[in-house]
């Protein structure tokens, strides 16, 4: 065991680098995370050290920056906590005396006050219903007595590449991300896990890569390549299967809010559907994130843009847009504006950039002034709140372009157009004359204030007008300037997100003063500055994920594990997550060989229980009902079912997927009854499991094997011997129930419009659906482990 | 079970507060949709959880009659004699004070004044002034608290409807049911915190959006779970054809062996909380189709909710079934009457409106009343703005529409806390402006919350950095109301 490590600390990069005992680097760590939850006392001692961007600020932001932060107008006493010189300036009404006086907490009025017995002058004051937890006073009275030295918020400081950690007697990493890991798990006195199985690690990645799950020959082919890279092998044609596309755009979809229909009231049809194929496109073609994002924010703002960049543009469209007669169209033009802003500072900054529309933000250093600064480069577009009620409905509002089908057959060729007809789609297209733009007092349409230029917030990176042209492209090249701090990183922890189900910064959407810290600081920022320095190659990260022993452990969760560490923190073992609302139902689809493989087009409409749409509606506009698709077109992958968004597929929200109201960059994982019944209960399911048991009944195969292949087509493993034991046994039941009534066993395999084949034994059939069925039901089928 | 398991188990529930980012405090107590995890006695998450209701709440459960479309206030509550009398004036500039107006009357060049077509009279000892079109309301008038001077921001109906149930116009924050489901969670561990009811009116409708029943940031379990009148009443519920509650058992008896074999080679206890769920989902298809069968209510009852109660998807059926749901526990049940937007033809739609909600609306109360409920239950009946004094269109010799107003509307408030037998607020002559008592939205949703035994202000869920509240930076209790 080593006893002295010289640890890095992601804090010491802006003071010194030291060396410290690992044992107070476990407490810091964990005197850290434990006030993730807010309100709760630390429990931990207080550490050794203390560090203002891990111990304080997190207290100071959270508990006093209301009043004593970023926003003027909130300001009480003239006092700000939130900036060095604001903090130790001498009191406002008292000249002699000091909030901070560095080393000495009892000549501190900051200690005085949150430690006082007096109500009356206690901080924060009672009626705020803020408490400071004696651990907290603790560490702020110790922080004053080692100096009170303030530090820049971490993630407003551009990453620099550390330098990767070198570990003894290391045969466990793979690459530069298990080297990070591998450095926190051991000093949490944790080991990582054993790999996985191949098995396992198949699954594993062929649904990380393309939301399918591996067909038989991939697992045959995979367990016999017994070469030493096949591993590497099987990543590599993953990545250029073109569902690897559809797979990484999911998450986008998300972020990009997009939907089918336009949202508010009555809610019509719009046709963004191209925007969507484009997005996968963009991924399965590797385009760079730099480009990627860059003709999403400002496509039409390069030279001589063409219809592809024009098409990606749409990103900032796909807000919703009333259609209710009678709205004020400003207000809702403006809307639209505050939409493409807020999404602008979610996505790309993880910054509630929302916060700051009505007054200064209380806790980060975004100014009314600045948000309105963002709120100008959108606020150009040539558009309308209002262009038509829902009896005037378009699809496309303008700004829009026509996608012919000429330019499917050349320029557009991954536009997935099922007729011969023109499609419309919206994009972005500014007006000649720059409109001016007042920031909203209050945020409220109708209340402008001062005019403000195109800017943005200088405490993450300055717009330097002469570098960047004041308008969207300069917004992205400002983006990715190598000097932003934020934006590699952001992306670096979606990802993150997508394959270990959490990010490294936890608050996905929050890298503000309120979010949490990363759980990884260095490996953070190695992956956001290789990410930048390699070209924002989206694939390469990928694989760099996929190939580190971290992403290969198993699943397996051991006493030791759990109680060390529940969250998994320290990643010591695989996650276990439950597939995605719209993997859920590829899953089943594909396994039973029922999935339509066809990527983009128009969304579809599947099975849906009656009365959702029409229960709902105001009667008025095309999607007051619900008109079932039928045919091929009930068979498509969840992400191309239809949204209308002010009533979403049930299945689907209630597997948490997005409502796709605005731009969500994390979805919730929930474990709920109702889930259970959709996938006891849904007609989808049970048609899938009809279709595979009908399948499988055709082959010439004794029954012992059907059920096999059932089994290692919906689990992609082989059964243990109790397994197979066990559902063997269940079959035999079954197949008992079913022949001493047949009408039961017709009525089952009835299920669904895929024609049914008659020639087969009704009993036998709905015997094996039975078990087909069971088996989708099982916990390990709709879960990736 | 044996030690370990236990430990994981217990994990699993410390695991799950903060997997779902909720924090301490920041879990529901039991309701169906998190079912076992938290409602055993030896759980620590009780404890977790104290601190709310923060002082002895007078309301243990909502039922919200939301009339959807927004109903006139000056056809139903609030009496204004002078618009009769100043019949095809011009509202005065004075009583306008630049208000501003949607998009349908704003080109007007006249904003002709017109009085109710429809009679009032003052009813119970209260003297409560009730229209004409509402007789079954009107006889428990001395049941319900009135108040006249509630308004709002908006001035269309989305962002209108989307301030009422979330207390934000626009963004996709929590709204009332899945704060409360959030908070206080259900008394009943077979049902739903929050049930949404729909039905239809035969007036101008505008639509609901199941952003207003949304959870928002909160975990989706508090999302309002809607009952239908289809022959599912929960989406899902039914086992498909031949299949039974026998060959559903053996399905899960043997789900729940193959599981557990899982589980016993991975140790992760989401498995537990999966077969657990699927007990639950067992349960509901027996608990819930026996709750909402309304075939099987005494005469009495069918009588004085109306006929119509027995079919189902109307509104007189979810009036009965809302008792049902509240009286097993529910927390809030949310209903949506569409139908309320007479912008024209307010003196032929209206009647049917009314007709189709009077006798239903007043039933409830009287119902949980004679239940001994209506003390722990409140009951609201209202619209998410009220209407303008001057006729959008022509005025004709009988008939006018009126255009949204957000500035004063009506709505009543029974039960749960709330002093019966009043009227509270007053509108200036013109039925156009509050003279007195002035009731915010927010102010609307502290006083529930206080009925509820939460401080508005102390109710809080921290999301993305910000401590967000149902009643947002605003709200007053309004104290004058509470019995």
């Amino acid at each position: 065991m080593i006893s002295v490590v010289r640890l890095r600390l992601y804090l010491s990069k802006f003071s010194l680098r030291f060396p410290v005992l690992i044992v107070i680097a476990i407490v810091l760590i964990i005197a850290v995370f434990s006030r993730c939850n807010g309100d709760a006392d630390a429990g931990a001692s207080v550490p050794g050290t203390i560090d203002f961007n891990f111990h304080v600020r997190p207290i100071l932001s959270d508990r006093c920056f209301k009043c004593h932060g970023p926003d003027a107008a909130a300001r009480e006493a003239g006092l700000r906590l939130d900036t060095e010189e604001g903090a130790f300036a001498a009191l406002k009404d008292d000249s002699l005396r000091h909030v901070l006086v560095a080393g000495d907490p009892l000549n501190s009025e900051l200690f005085l006050r949150i430690s006082s017995a007096d109500t009356s002058v206690l901080m924060p004051p009672p009626s705020s219903n803020l408490v400071l937890t004696p651990n907290e006073i603790e560490i702020i009275k110790k922080w004053i007595a080692q100096g009170a030295k303030y530090k820049k918020h971490w993630a407003f400081i551009a990453p620099e590449k550390p330098v990767v950690p070198e570990i003894k007697s290391d045969d466990w990493s793979k690459n530069e991300i298990d080297k990070f890991i591998l450095q926190q798990q051991k000093a949490a006195g944790l080991k990582p896990n054993e790999e996985a199985t191949k098995e396992q690690l198949l699954r594993r990645a062929s649904l990380d890569l393309t939301g399918l799950p591996p067909t038989l020959s991939m697992q045959d082919a995979f367990m016999n390549d017994k070469s030493d890279n096949a591993y590497e092998k099987m990543i590599d044609t993953l990545l250029a299967n073109p569902h690897f596309g559809e797979k990484m755009a999911l998450p986008w979809l998300d972020v990009a809010r997009y939907a089918d229909s336009h949202g508010y009231q009555d809610d019509g049809t719009r046709t963004m559907w191209p925007w969507r194929d484009w997005v996968i496109h963009a991924f399965n073609a590797n385009y760079s994130y730099e480009k990627f994002v860059t003709w999403q924010l400002a496509g039409d703002l390069m030279d001589n843009p063409g219809k592809e960049q024009l098409l990606a543009s749409g990103f900032n469209r796909n807000h919703k847009i009333t259609q209710e007669g009678g709205v004020i169209d400003e207000e809702y033009r403006l809307e639209y504006v505050t939409d493409r802003t807020n999404t602008f500072g979610k996505a790309f900054l993880s910054i509630t950039f929302e916060c700051a529309k009505c007054h200064d933000h209380k806790y980060d250093p975004v100014a009314q002034k600045d948000y309105y600064g963002t709120f100008a480069f959108f606020n150009q577009v040539n558009e309308k709140g209002l262009v038509g009620d829902i009896s005037l409905a378009s699809l496309a509002d303008p700004p829009n372009m026509k996608i012919t089908t000429k330019d499917v057959d050349s320029i557009l060729r991954f536009i997935n157009k099922k007729d011969t007809g023109a499609v419309t789609v919206m994009i972005m297209k500014d007006s000649s004359v720059r409109r001016v733009t007042r920031v909203l007092n209050r945020g409220v349409y109708d209340q402008p204030g001062d005019t403000v230029q195109m800017n943005l917030p200088k405490a993450i990176l300055p717009f330097d007008t002469i570098t960047y042209q004041p308008n969207r492209l300069g917004l992205a090249q400002w983006l990715f300037d190598p000097k932003n701090p934020l934006t590699a990183r952001v992306f670096v922890n979606r990802m993150w997100l997508e394959f270990f189900g959490k990010g490294i910064v936890k608050t996905i959407g929050d890298f503000g003063m309120q979010g949490d810290l990363p759980t990884h600081p260095e490996l953070l920022d190695w992956l956001a500055s290789d990410f930048r320095e390699h070209g924002w190659d989206i694939k390469r990260l990928v694989k760099q994920i996929m190939m580190s022993s971290t992403y290969r452990q198993s699943a397996a969760i051991s006493k030791k594990q759990m109680e060390k560490d529940p969250e998994n923190k320290w990643y010591s073992h695989a996650p276990r997550l439950r597939l995605t609302a719209e993997l859920t139902r590829d899953y089943i689809l594909a396994s039973s060989g029922l999935l339509n493989m066809d990527i983009g087009g128009p969304s579809v409409k599947p099975y849906q229980p009656k009365g959702i749409w029409e229960s709902s509606t105001s009667g008025r506009g095309q999607l007051s009902k619900y008109v079932q698709d039928h045919g091929d077109r009930l068979y498509r992958r969840g992400m191309y079912t239809f949204i209308k968004r002010t009533a979403p597929p049930p299945s689907m929200l209630i597997f948490d997927a997005s409502t796709r109201d605005q731009c969500e960059v994390n979805r919730i994982r929930t474990n709920t009854p109702l889930q259970a019944l959709v996938i006891l209960n849904d007609p989808q399911v049970l048609e899938a499991a009809r279709v595979l048991s009908e399948n499988l009944i055709k082959e010439s195969s004794t029954e012992d094997e059907k059920i096999l292949k059932a089994y290692r087509l919906i689990l992609c493993r082989q059964p243990s011997k109790d397994e197979i034991n066990s559902i063997n046994a269940y079959y035999k039941k079954e197949n008992e129930r079913f022949s001493a009534d047949k009408t039961r066993a017709v009525q089952f395999i009835s299920v669904g419009e895929y024609k049914v084949d008659k020639t087969i034994d009704p009993v036998k059939h709905a015997s094996l659906m039975q078990v087909v069925h069971m088996l989708y039901n099982l916990e390990e089928a709709t879960t990736k482990s | 079970m044996d030690e370990f398991n236990k430990f994981r188990l217990n994990t699993t529930r410390r695991h799950f507060l903060t997997k779902a980012g909720l924090g301490i405090g920041g879990v529901a107590l039991g309701s169906l949709l998190l079912p076992d995890l938290f409602g055993k006695k030896e759980d620590d998450t009780q404890a977790l959880l104290a601190g709310l209701p923060h002082f002895a709440p007078k309301a243990k459960r909502v039922i919200y009659l939301f009339q959807n479309g927004a109903p006139s206030q000056l056809e139903t509550f609030d009496y204004k004699p002078k618009l009769a009398d100043m019949l095809g004036q011009d509202l005065p500039a004075s009583v306008r004070m630049g208000q501003r107006l949607t998009g349908m009357t704003s080109g007007q060049k006249k904003f002709p004044l017109v009085g109710s077509a429809f009679k009032f009279d003052q009813h119970g000892q209260s003297g409560t002034w009730v229209s004409e079109m509402f007789p079954n309301m009107a006889r428990i008038a001395d049941d319900i608290c009135v108040i006249k001077t509630i308004h709002t921001d908006a001035i269309n109906h989305d962002p209108a409807l989307t301030f009422f149930q979330t207390g934000a116009q626009q963004g996709n924050r929590p709204s009332m049911g899945a704060w409360m489901s959030y908070g206080l969670g259900s008394d009943n561990k077979n049902l739903p915190a929050f049930c949404v009811l729909l039905s239809r009116g035969r007036g101008n409708g505008q639509g609901v959006y199941s952003k207003l029943w949304t959870n928002g940031f909160l975990d989706s379990v508090h999302q309002g779970v809607v009952f239908s009148s289809g022959e599912d009443p929960v989406l899902y519920l039914k086992n498909p054809q031949g299949q039974d509650k026998v060959s559903r058992r053996d399905m899960l008896d043997e789900l729940a062996k193959l599981n557990n074999m899982a589980f016993d080679k991975t140790g992760d206890p989401e498995i537990q909380t999966k077969i657990q769920q699927y007990e639950m989902s067992y349960r509901m298809q027996t608990a819930v189709p026996e709750l909402t069968d309304l075939s099987r209510e005494p005469d009495h009852i069918v009588k004085m909710y109306g006929a119509d109660c027995l079919v189902p998807g109307t509104y007189a059926a979810n009036c009965l079934l809302a008792r049902k749901l509240s009286e097993a526990g529910v927390r809030f049940v949310q209903l949506y009457h569409q139908g309320w937007d007479q912008h024209g033809n307010l003196v032929g739609e209206m009647p049917l409106q009314a007709q189709d909600v009077d006798r239903a609306s007043a039933a409830l109360v009287q119902d949980l009343k004679q239940r001994g409920l209506l003390d722990e239950t409140l009951v609201v009946w209202g619209g998410e703005f009220g209407r303008t004094n001057y006729c959008q269109g022509d005025l004709s010799k009988d008939n006018y529409g009126r255009d949204h107003h957000p500035k004063c509307f009506s709505i009543w408030m029974a039960g749960g806390g709330v002093k019966p037998g009043i009227s509270y607020g007053e509108t200036d002559e013109f039925g156009y402006n509050i003279v007195k008592d002035p009731v915010s939205v927010h102010d609307f949703h502290a006083t529930m919350l206080h009925l509820l035994g939460m401080r508005h202000e102390q109710f809080t869920y921290r999301h993305l950095g910000r401590r967000y509240r149902l009643t947002d930076v605003e709200g007053t209790v309004v104290k004058d109301i509470l019995a």
